[in-house]
């Protein structure tokens, strides 16, 4: 088998890690119309309260993941309920600064609360892989993108199936609609902002079995979510998925075929052209 | 010019002017490093000003034209002893070519609003990385302008003092509030106005959106590169990754929102009130040995700021101060 689909096969793995981080930002923006430039930073938080979980509570990463994502749920429901609901009619240089406000005070409280050097997570089976012929599966990698999958699984479940999921989607597809009917908006409005919030939560915790945390990790993040988004299509959830997919396995594949340094220029690049081309992105719809 | 309404602000104008120009002779070295800073900050956010402020095109990507004059100009005076004026010219050039096109490939395929930003952002970083790998100005590894031991300062070699940039950029400062100014009252500017304010509207009352979308696009980005170029000839050393980070563009805008997005005076108020900010929190950083508490302050700053005035300060002062529509 050829060297190269190691790569692409370790890339589609990360791949669904971050299509869980894209998939918050994705969820927030098709709901509440927010860009999210706080989205980096919760990931980094995510990576961070798996750490604390791990060292203190002797926690596996992996049971992490709901903890995380319960607290992380809390934060982003506060944040949308104190703070962002007021801005949802302001202009988007507003509401830019206030996620920058908010982006950069998350990113400075973690500097100060756990200091600028890297630190991860060791569980036993860190350096275990699956062989399956030629092909070498790292088993972190496997577990994580399990994590990742089996997340969106359940977060396509809430939507689908749950009143309170089905009350967001109306509140997207129809905002005045929803209020006519006498949906509480602005709870939505929290409750999916606390949603999205989840997932990158959850995604930090698989995140942290397959790179080292530091705080400044927080605006690559950000942009990485940003470029996924807009591939797969902004406010689409299976676009999501697929644009992280994609970056993943293109990541991996520039890595291996060019130099490491230059797979988020391979990134920037497709970003730019779908852009250009299909602005409202692989899956999007046309607004 | 005709000196903005009433006597209060031509007063206020004047004493304002006079503070700034005899300033350097009573402050330490210190203190005007900072305010070098400051007119670097206010100067940037008044060339973005005027692509977001008038025309209402978000670019979150600006340090892309700051860099460009930055390397542009360095890499010709370190490559091949090109002087720095004619360098600062040749890196304008290419930061309009640039936004020229950012903004031409843009506008005809339709791209707007959040997703236009999220663009200027792409080409930025982009930019970024073909500079980490661009081994003829140094790569990820920097670029470095010989520092000579100097005498007196040379304002055509651009080699000098803190004071010859505080001046200079005192003047470029100066220069760009006029010309804002002159270009509102004119036609582009209201045209720029109606852009802003109803893309659609403006297009069927007949107006060349594009073509002045563009102008707005290279005037901005044109102005933006002579700050990267002098900036270069004060620092001395570029890296890729200081000069076209996305955290640059961010540190560019917060100036003029904080300030009050299209007004005139307002990116000179929110970079001055940035600054001393900044300047105040790395002191008490230091102080305490808490790393991180600058930024700590810096955001809360931020969200408090568009929490109270989330059109800006300074609409808010000129309310206090009884100046005047005119002082914009």
């Amino acid at each position: 088998m050829p060297a190269y689909v190691n790569f692409v096969v370790a890339g589609f793995l990360t791949g669904a890690v971050y299509g869980l981080m894209a998939l918050g930002l994705s969820v927030i923006f098709g709901v509440v119309r927010i860009v999210n430039f706080a989205h980096g930073e919760m990931m980094v938080l995510g990576m961070y309260g798996t750490i604390m979980l791990n060292q203190y509570l002797g926690l596996d990463p992996l049971l992490c993941a709901p903890l995380d994502a319960a607290v992380l749920f809390g934060l982003g429901f506060a944040l949308q309920r104190g703070l962002i609901n007021r801005y949802i009619m302001r202009p988007e240089h507003e509401q830019f600064i206030l996620m920058l406000g908010i982006a950069t005070l998350l990113t400075s409280s973690m500097l100060m609360g756990f200091g600028p050097d890297a630190r991860n997570v060791q569980p036993d089976y860190a350096l275990d892989s699956y062989e399956l012929g030629s092909l070498v599966l790292d088993k972190v990698r496997v577990f994580a993108a399990a994590g990742a999958f089996v997340s969106v699984g359940l977060l396509w479940g809430f939507f689908r199936f749950t009143r309170t999921g089905k009350a967001i989607r109306a509140c997207a597809d129809n905002q005045v609609g929803a209020q006519v009917v006498g949906l509480d908006v602005k709870r939505l409005y929290a409750v999916t902002f606390g949603i999205g919030a989840a997932c990158v939560g959850a995604a930090g915790t698989f995140m942290l079995l397959l790179v080292d945390v530091q705080p400044y990790l927080a605006g690559d993040y950000t942009l990485l979510s940003f470029i996924i988004v807009i591939i797969g299509g902004l406010g689409s959830m299976p676009g999501a998925l697929l644009g992280g997919l994609l970056i993943g396995v293109s990541e991996g594949l520039s890595a291996y075929l060019i130099t490491p340094s230059l797979k988020s220029l391979i990134s920037f690049g497709l970003l730019i052209v779908v852009l250009l081309i299909r602005p409202e992105g692989l899956l999007g719809r046309r607004a | 010019m005709r000196i903005p309404g009433g006597g209060r602000t031509a007063l206020a104008l004047a004493l304002l002017a006079a503070a700034l120009l005899v300033l350097p002779f009573f402050v330490g070295n210190y203190v005007l490093s900072v305010l070098v800073v400051f007119l670097f900050a206010a100067y940037l956010g008044q060339c973005w000003n005027i692509m977001m402020g008038f025309a209402g095109l978000l670019s979150l990507g600006h340090a892309l034209y700051a860099g460009l004059g930055a390397y542009v100009s360095a890499a010709l005076y370190v490559r091949f002893g090109v002087p720095p004026w004619f360098g600062l010219i040749a890196g304008v050039a290419v930061a309009a070519v640039a936004g020229a096109g950012i903004a031409a490939l843009s506008f005809r395929f339709g791209v707007t609003g959040v997703y236009f930003a999220l663009l200027t952002i792409a080409f930025d970083e982009f930019t970024r990385i073909l500079f980490d790998h661009f081994d003829w100005v140094g790569g990820s590894a920097g670029l470095f302008l010989p520092v000579k031991t100097l005498t007196h300062s040379d304002v055509w070699q651009l080699r000098g003092s803190p004071a010859m940039f505080y001046y200079l950029l005192l003047a470029l400062s100066a220069a760009v509030l006029v010309l804002s100014r002159t270009l509102l009252d004119r036609r582009i500017g209201y045209y720029w106005l109606a852009i802003r304010e109803d893309q659609a509207a403006a297009q069927s009352l007949g107006i060349d959106v594009f073509r002045y979308k563009m102008a707005a696009v290279i005037l901005s980005a044109a102005l933006t590169a002579v700050a990267g170029a002098l900036q270069a000839f004060y620092d001395n050393n570029l890296y890729p990754d200081t000069i076209f980070t996305t955290a640059r563009s961010v540190e560019i805008i917060t100036g003029p929102v904080i300030g009050g997005v299209g007004t005139l005076f307002g990116p000179i108020v929110g970079a001055f009130v940035l600054t001393t900010l900044g300047e105040a929190m790395t002191v008490a950083g230091s102080y305490f040995g808490v790393p991180g508490l600058k930024q700590w302050f810096y955001g809360a700053a931020l969200v408090i700021i568009v929490l109270l005035q989330p059109s800006g300060l300074w609409p808010w002062i000129r309310r206090s101060l009884r100046l005047g529509e005119d002082a914009r």
